[in-house]
Parts: C-alpha cells; sequence; structure tokens
C-alpha cells in the first residue's frame, strides 16, 4: 500500500507542476489571470506532495520492503539502519526521486517567502520552475519509477556498493542536489525577467539568497566529496578531475561567477544581460552534471551500472530547458534594458574580470570534460583526459585569478580614482615576498606550480583582511566579513593544495612484523593484524605504530570483505596533526608473509577542506547579513505605516 | 565612456577571453589526452615510449606474478588476438584478478613494456568498463591455455 500511496503522491505532485506551468505563465497574459492568485497555494502543495512521496520512499527503505524493487536492488536485511536510509538516495530512481523533491520544495519556499518581485515576474518564475519540475516528473514516472512493485518478493535483498556505505552518503548527495537545485531557482528568476522584461535590481535581490545558498551547499557538497573519495578510496588523493567531481566543479564556477555578477547587479544596475546568461549556464551546468552522473557515459570511479535509455532523456530535457532558454535570451534580451555604464578600473571591472576568468577556467573543465564523448563521437578514438591537462590548463587561470582576487575588492565602486591601490597591496605584497624567501631557504625544490600557489596564497590571505582596514568593525555589515571570510578560504585551500602536491612524500613496501620504514619524518612499523567485524562486514585490521620524536600513535587500516554485494575495500587510517596528515592503507600478502603498507605524509593537506569549509561559512554569514537587513527593512516598514 | 560601447567592450573581452581559454584547451588536449588501446591495437598502433596512454584488456590467467620486492606486480593484459606484459608497483585493486577486465594508466618503456601508475579493476560484479565491451573471453581463455601448454 505504502508503494502505490507514494506513486499516487508522485502522479499528484506532477499534476499540480502542470497546473503551476499553466497558472505561472498564464499571469503573463490576461485569460488565465485568476489561476494566477492559486499559484502560492500550488506551488505549495506541490512540495508537499513530493516530499511525502519522498518520506514514504523513506519508509520503505527503512522497514525494507523487499516487494519493491527498487528496495530489492539496493538494500539488505542486514544492513546499519544509517545506510538503509541513506541507501534511499543511493541510487539512481531514489537520487531522482531527491532532486524533485528539493526542487518542488524550493518552489513550495519562493512561493510562500518571495515578496520582492512584482507579481508578473513572481508569476512568471514559479511558471518556469513548474516546467522543470513537470520534465522531471515525466523522467520519474515513465522511466524511472521508485515505487515499482516486485513479484515475488526477494528474500534478502542484493545489498549496498560497499563504497557508499559511509556516513558520506547520508550528506553529500543532498548538499549537492540542494546546490543543482538551487541555479534551477536562479534560471527561473532569469527566465522571468526575460519574459517580463525587468532584469533590475529588484530581480538581482530576489535572485540572490538562492544564488547564494546554491552556492553555498555546492561548496560544502565539493568540499565533503572531495575528503570523503580521499579517505574512502583508499589512493591518497583528493581531487581525481574524474568527470563526477567535474560535474560538481563546473556548476560550482558558473554559480561563484554568477554570485558575483549579481551583487553588482543589485548594488550598480550593472550587467544585466551578464548575470542573465550566468544563471541560464550554471543550471546548464547543473543538467550536464546530472546527465553525466546519471548517464553513466563516461568512465569514471562513480561509475554504476546504468542504461543508456535514461541518459537520452536527462539529455533531451536539457535540450529543450537550455536551448528554449537560449532562444528566449536571443529573442527577448533586447527588451532588457540597459545598466549603468562604469569605469573598467573599478570594483565592478574587478568582478567583470573574475567573471570572465571563472567563465575561462569553467570553459577548459567542460571541453576536457566533454572531450572524450566528441572524440569518441565525431572520429571513433576513445581517449580519455585526465589530470595532466586539467592540471596544467587551469593552474595558470587560477594564479591570475587569485592576483585578481586579491585587488577587486580593494577598488572602489564606479570608478577608483583616488590610486590608492598600490598602498593598500603594500602588505600583501609583503606577505608574498616573505613567503618566497621561507621557501626558498627551506623547499628549494617544490616544483613551479606549487611555489607560485603558496606565494599568491600567502599575498591573498592578507589582502583578503585589507577590506576590514579601518572599518569599526562592530558595525562593518555581515556580508563584509562573509567577503573576507570566503576569500580568506581560498586563499587557506589554495595553501593546502599546494603544500599537498608539492610535498607529500609516500612509500610503499612490503613489510614483516616489526619492520620499520620512514617516511616524511616518521618512523612507522607494523606490529601485527587482527581480525574484526562489523555489522556486514569482516575485515583484516592492522596494528601500525607511528612515531614522531616523543609521540606515539596507533593507526589502524582495514582490509575490508562485504558478502552482499561480494566486495573488497580498503579502509585508509589517517592520523591528523596540526602540520599534515599520515595516510595509511594496507595491501595484501605476499609468499613470503610480508604484508604491503602504503604510506603517505601530506604536509598541511587539511587546509585544503578547511579552505572549503571557510568558503561556506563566509557565504553563510553573507546570507544572514542580507537576510536579516530585508527582514529589519520590512519590519520597520510595517511599523511606520502602523504609526502612520 | 557611452553605454554601448562599453557593452561592446565587455563583449569583445569576454569573447577574447573564452576564445583564449578553448585555444589552451585545444593546446593541453593535443599534449595530454591519452588515447586508449586494446593490445592488438596496441601493437599495430606506432606509440612512442613515454607518452600518456591507457590500455584495456583482461588479465591473462596464469599470468599475474609478484616481484622479490613484494610491491611491484607483473601481469599480462590480453584482448583474445595479442597480449601485452605490463608492470605496476602499487596496491593493486580489490577486484583484479585473473581472467577479470582491466584498464591501466601509464606508459611503455623502451622495451615495450607497458608500466602502469593506476589500474582500474572493475568496481562491482554488474560494472564492465565500457570500453571492453566487446572482448572475446573465449579468445582469451583459450589463448592463456596454449601460453601454459
Amino acid at each position: 500500500m505504502i508503494a502505490e500511496a507514494g506513486l499516487a503522491a508522485l502522479w499528484l505532485a506532477a499534476a499540480l507542476a502542470l497546473l503551476q506551468t499553466l497558472a505561472g505563465f498564464g499571469g503573463l497574459g490576461d485569460r488565465l489571470a485568476p489561476l494566477t492568485g492559486a499559484l502560492r497555494g500550488i506551488a505549495a502543495a506541490q512540495g508537499l506532495l513530493s516530499l511525502t512521496a519522498f518520506l514514504l520512499l523513506i519508509w520503505l527503505f527503512a522497514r525494507t520492503d523487499l516487494s519493491v524493487l527498487l528496495v530489492a536492488t539496493n538494500s539488505h536485511v542486514d544492513k546499519p539502519m544509517l545506510y538503509k536510509i541513506a541507501g534511499t538516495w543511493g541510487n539512481h530512481e531514489g537520487s531522482m526521486l531527491l532532486w524533485v523533491t528539493v526542487l518542488a520544495l524550493t518552489g513550495g519556499l519562493i512561493a510562500l517567502m518571495e515578496r520582492k518581485l512584482d507579481a508578473r515576474s513572481f508569476a512568471a518564475t514559479l511558471g518556469a520552475q513548474g516546467v522543470i519540475a513537470l520534465g522531471f516528473y515525466a523522467f520519474l514516472l515513465f522511466s524511472s519509477n521508485p515505487f515499482a512493485r516486485l513479484s515475488p518478493p526477494a528474500a534478502m535483498g542484493q545489498g549496498l556498493n560497499p563504497l557508499l556505505q559511509d556516513p558520506g552518503l547520508a550528506f553529500h548527495p543532498p548538499t549537492l542536489y540542494i546546490g543543482y537545485v538551487g541555479l534551477s531557482v536562479a534560471f527561473s528568476f532569469a527566465v522571468g525577467a526575460m519574459l517580463t522584461g525587468k532584469a533590475g535590481p529588484a530581480f538581482a535581490r530576489a535572485m540572490r539568497p538562492w544564488v547564494l545558498i546554491s552556492w553555498i551547499f555546492l561548496t560544502l557538497g565539493i568540499t565533503a566529496g572531495s575528503y570523503w573519495a580521499y579517505y574512502e578510496l583508499g589512493w591518497g588523493g583528493w581531487w581525481f578531475w574524474d568527470p563526477v567531481e567535474n560535474a560538481s566543479l563546473m556548476p560550482w564556477l558558473a554559480a561563484t561567477a554568477l554570485l558575483h555578477s549579481v551583487s553588482v547587479l543589485a548594488a550598480r544596475d550593472a550587467l544585466r544581460a551578464w548575470t542573465i546568461m550566468l544563471a541560464l549556464t550554471g543550471f546548464a551546468m547543473s543538467m550536464i552534471g546530472t546527465f553525466l552522473v546519471r548517464s553513466g557515459i563516461l568512465t569514471s570511479v562513480h561509475a554504476f551500472a546504468v542504461d543508456p535509455e535514461r541518459g537520452t532523456f536527462i539529455l533531451v530535457l536539457l535540450a529543450l530547458y537550455i536551448g528554449g532558454a537560449l532562444t528566449l535570451f536571443a529573442t527577448r534580451i533586447g527588451s532588457v534594458r540597459q545598466g549603468a555604464p562604469f569605469h573598467l578600473f573599478s570594483r565592478e571591472g574587478g568582478l567583470v574580470a573574475n567573471n570572465i576568468l571563472l567563465s575561462s577556467i569553467l570553459a577548459i573543465v567542460l571541453i576536457g570534460t566533454l572531450y572524450p564523448l566528441i572524440a569518441e563521437g565525431l572520429f571513433d578514438e576513445q581517449l580519455s583526459v585526465g589530470p595532466p591537462y586539467f592540471n596544467k590548463t587551469t593552474m595558470p587561470v587560477t594564479l591570475v585569478l587569485m592576483l585578481f582576487l586579491a585587488a577587486g575588492p580593494l577598488l572602489r565602486w564606479r570608478r577608483d580614482g583616488s590610486g590608492s591601490l598600490p598602498r593598500k597591496l603594500l602588505l600583501p605584497a609583503g606577505a608574498s615576498v616573505v613567503a618566497l624567501v621561507l621557501l626558498m631557504l627551506f623547499a628549494p625544490d617544490a616544483g613551479l606550480l606549487p611555489l607560485l600557489g603558496l606565494i599568491f596564497a600567502a599575498g591573498l590571505a592578507i589582502a583578503s583582511l585589507v577590506p576590514l582596514w579601518g572599518r569599526n568593525l562592530l558595525r562593518t555589515p555581515l556580508p563584509i566579513y562573509g567577503m573576507v571570510l570566503a576569500h580568506l578560504g581560498v586563499a587557506v585551500a589554495a595553501a593546502g593544495m599546494a603544500s599537498e602536491s608539492g610535498f607529500t612524500q609516500e612509500r610503499l613496501q612490503a613489510v614483516r612484523y616489526g619492520e620499520e620504514v620512514e617516511v616524511g619524518g616518521w618512523t612507522v612499523q607494523l606490529l601485527g593484524l587482527d581480525p574484526v567485524a562489523g555489522p556486514n562486514w569482516t575485515a583484516i585490521e592492522a596494528r601500525v605504530l607511528a612515531r614522531k620524536g616523543e609521540g606515539e600513535w596507533i593507526l589502524r587500516p582495514q582490509s575490508r570483505n562485504y558478502p552482499s554485494p561480494p566486495m573488497q575495500t580498503n579502509e585508509a587510517a589517517l592520523l591528523s596533526r596540526w602540520n599534515g596528515q599520515l595516510y595509511a592503507t594496507l595491501g595484501t600478502q605476499d609468499q613470503q608473509s610480508r604484508w604491503q603498507l602504503r604510506l603517505w605524509w601530506k604536509p598541511f593537506v587539511s587546509l585544503i577542506w578547511l579552505g572549503g569549509i571557510l568558503i561556506a561559512l563566509g557565504g553563510s554569514l553573507a546570507l544572514l547579513g542580507r537576510l536579516w537587513r530585508g527582514f529589519r527593512a520590512r519590519y520597520t516598514k510595517r511599523v511606520q505605516e502602523g504609526f502612520a | 565612456m557611452k553605454a554601448k560601447h562599453q557593452r561592446l567592450t565587455l563583449v569583445v573581452v569576454a569573447a577574447v577571453a573564452l576564445i583564449g581559454a578553448v585555444l589552451l584547451a585545444m593546446q593541453g588536449l593535443r599534449s595530454q589526452a591519452a588515447y586508449f588501446y586494446q593490445p592488438a591495437a596496441l601493437l599495430k598502433a606506432d606509440v612512442p615510449p613515454g607518452q600518456p596512454i591507457r590500455l584495456g584488456g583482461l588479465v591473462l590467467p596464469g599470468s599475474i606474478a609478484k616481484a622479490a620486492d613484494g610491491v611491484t606486480t607483473r601481469f599480462s593484459v590480453s584482448d583474445g588476438k595479442a597480449t601485452v606484459p605490463v608492470t605496476y608497483r602499487g596496491i593493486v585493486p580489490d577486484l583484479f584478478v585473473e581472467g577479470s577486465g582491466v584498464v591501466a594508466t601509464g606508459r611503455l618503456d623502451a622495451g615495450g613494456v607497458f608500466v602502469a601508475d593506476n589500474l582500474l579493476a572493475k568496481h562491482d560484479e554488474n560494472y564492465v568498463p565500457r570500453e571492453l565491451g566487446n572482448i572475446d573471453r573465449e579468445a582469451v581463455i583459450s589463448e592463456s591455455e596454449t601460453l601454459i601448454k
């Protein structure tokens, strides 16, 4: 019964999405205008129904109802409860349902909260949301029904891929999806603005919180995903330029650019067409990301067996939405009034540079990610594009971007004629020189890119704090703190990446009990092996003693066996110190009873993820500041009206 | 500066930057894209040593051997028509067994041995690397039998 109820909720939600589309776009003309009044209710109800369907699916997974095909193929009676629930979205159908649920809930939230937009733009925006949701409901109902029954029911269930049996699964996909879907909201706002021709500061202010939310969640999702891959895959790397990783990076790049251009639009009424274009690009990247992940078309560490028909469906949706929006852009952008002009040497100019550089990186990543598909389709050649390409092409642009990032926030709006920029950059430049001297003295053979990365990061870290100079810190608005923190986060993350790539030391050795291995100033010794058992796995666990100076620590890397589905995984052991991480994985035994140990010492690697968290925190401060300001403005207005 | 000129300037600057990015990407792709070969195709193609490539096929049954250092694995990759010797220094992936599909990233050395720096074995029992879909498993097995004889 529960599965049928879920399916019914999904159909009803789809019907409401259709109604929302009609009512929303109908709000532009006169004939359907009466429906527009009901728009808020329709969108909210659609959100609730979609949420109901999703909760029912979670319920089916929690109870391990093996008469449901999806549960039987992706879950197992012996799985721990956390993974039973998280397993709901650890598969294709469930994750698409999560996608559309987040989308519908966001639509409901816009319907209930949005007060800044004029009525026509509001209706058109919700109409666009309806169209997007409708496509995904069709996708679920016609090609990926999560509630399909299995007859006769399975006995145990096939289980979940062990690599996914990790707390990361509970957190990582929903975070990324909120990010992806947030960009669909920006897209809908942009479509609304194009239809009504109103693309001024009001539009930017209405869109900004959603872009911020999307960007914060994408940042968190990427950061968490990177750390997850780092410890779960046991390969010692934190970013593999894998198509699926790029699928999350590309929307982030677009969202970062959009976030900055939307700020220019809100503050200075400039960059109108540009902002709209970026909003379209951002959602296009979300869709391409969804397509790459869900079609399994590119060989990837994430490649689960997925059938190509689904990929085609998403591709058709992608073509419809993005093609439609671009056509709209081409025909309507002429009717969007010009924004305010500005001098190129100004805050706006700096932000334009930021936008162009981010878009360039985006183009490079997009080309590299899709090139294997193009080469196979056009030239019938099979090839792959990996880290050598991406590092070589994106790093130089990123370094230039860091220069602009340091200088941009120090410029004034409209036109910076003060000539104070060189003075303000004195201290950051000094920090870079100090970093250069220190590196030359203590680590002369780090390699060019890590060296440049660290020098630029040192300068950027100081430069990011300069906007606070001379301000009353108690009266500084939250968004300024947000910007400072996010830019500081970029410097911190860049320093971590440069340090990891420049100074990592690795040892791979087959060792007997008691044998010692040296790596990065650590003495590591294999003490012994123990059999251990978890709720649904057994493992061989190594006891590894790591010593440095007076300190002694025990690391316990495991080699795990899962019976269902049958699979062996390596669980890395990590030892975090203030100045880096010691990373150990256990391999196999050879004929002379030696065990393979692979060890890395990664100086300051944690800064990578700390930087990501700082960036997201900065975004959150900015969001809080904006929301608080909006709330206070409304409150003051209401009080004044009360007195009048 | 007039508003119209400004819009034009911005469009031109953006276009130049994007074209620059595309050129950078094309140049990078030409030198860094790793072509994929199966053993027979690799022997036919004239790939210079040191060029990064990927090699895919089935692990020839009976070919896996571990070197004295305990961390270097030698094996052969076959597609039923030809075999290529491979050496890999590292922990072999979980599902790397005789007869399993494998995709190795690396380069040929001067002696025609493929030096792998990464092995991708199939992930779970449902997943076969897409590039290996056409390999005739029977041919590989019969080839290993003739080698044993």
